[in-house]
């Protein structure tokens, strides 16, 4: 099995170190670069919702495979208010900040896999894949 | 961390190269920085080199197009130049169209299409004016 690390997501420059640590892992189990590209960028968004609207939390990052191929595995957590409507989160152009919206809709457009998990008052809990 | 972007002016353009990863506030310290220059400077345009940023996400993405539009009001023309292949493909499926930002493919032709942009401007305020004058002569 590959390395598991566990990175904090407390202030901005967090999510740069993130964005770099993801780009490790996906050079280590050799996604092509549009890929390492796009597991990058949405890292970025879901660790920037992380902050600015749970309050902050943290990102596990897991180098491992899926049915034999080199796989990156993020699990992005916070412990905020939570999402009350998971089907309108998605939506392009909805959001409840200042933000385009374009967050959750779009990081799942560019990730292999994508799960989400929130309630009012529990936090959310985001899962992202990509693989080779 | 680096927090600050440096400005380069050149002639009636300003020119600046993002090669950081940057974070949230150093964007947004940007935006700001870059449009006092505008003013002060009296810039008549602006080349963004971003051959070195790795990503665009959301965020960098609006920044992008605040700065172009703050630049239309203060009337200097933007152009984003040397977007990676990898970076462009991942923005549109990410759902972000940089709308109203020109863009180049590399800091020269970048330059030469800003030169463009802001002479048929010139030009422009130029026949305008000649039109005055015809009709000055016309009205005497």
């Amino acid at each position: 099995m590959g390395k598991t690390e566990i990175f904090p997501l407390k202030q901005e420059t967090d999510i740069v170190i993130v964005r770099q640590r993801v780009r490790k892992a996906a050079e280590a189990v050799r996604l092509g670069l549009v890929s390492q590209t796009k597991i990058v960028t949405a890292a970025s968004e879901i660790a920037r919702n992380a902050l600015i609207y749970g309050g902050g939390g943290e990102c596990v990052i897991e180098e491992t495979t899926k049915d034999g191929r080199g796989a990156v595995r993020l699990v992005i957590s916070d412990q905020g208010e939570g999402i009350a409507n998971l089907d309108r989160a998605m939506v392009d152009g909805y959001t409840s900040g200042s933000g385009m919206g374009l967050g959750l809709g779009g990081a799942k457009r560019l990730v292999d896999q994508f799960a989400i998990e929130s309630q009012p008052g529990q936090g959310t809990r985001i899962e992202l894949w990509k693989w080779r | 961390m680096v927090d600050k972007i440096p400005i380069l002016k050149m002639g009636k353009f300003l020119l600046l190269s993002i090669q950081v990863d940057m974070h949230d506030q150093l964007a947004m310290d940007l935006q700001e920085d870059l449009t006092h220059q505008i003013v002060l400077h009296r810039s008549k345009g602006v080349l963004i080199d971003i051959s070195s940023l790795d990503i665009v996400d959301s965020f960098i993405g609006r920044m992008l197009s605040h700065i172009a539009h703050v630049s239309r009001i203060l009337d200097a023309k933007i152009i984003v130049v040397g977007m990676q292949p990898a970076v462009a493909i991942t923005l549109v499926e990410l759902g972000l169209s940089l709308d109203g930002i020109a863009t180049a493919l590399n800091v020269e032709k970048g330059m030469r299409r800003l030169e463009q942009m802001v002479e048929d401007d010139l030009s422009l305020e130029l026949e305008s004016g000649e039109d005055r004058d015809f009709s000055a002569e016309a009205g005497d």
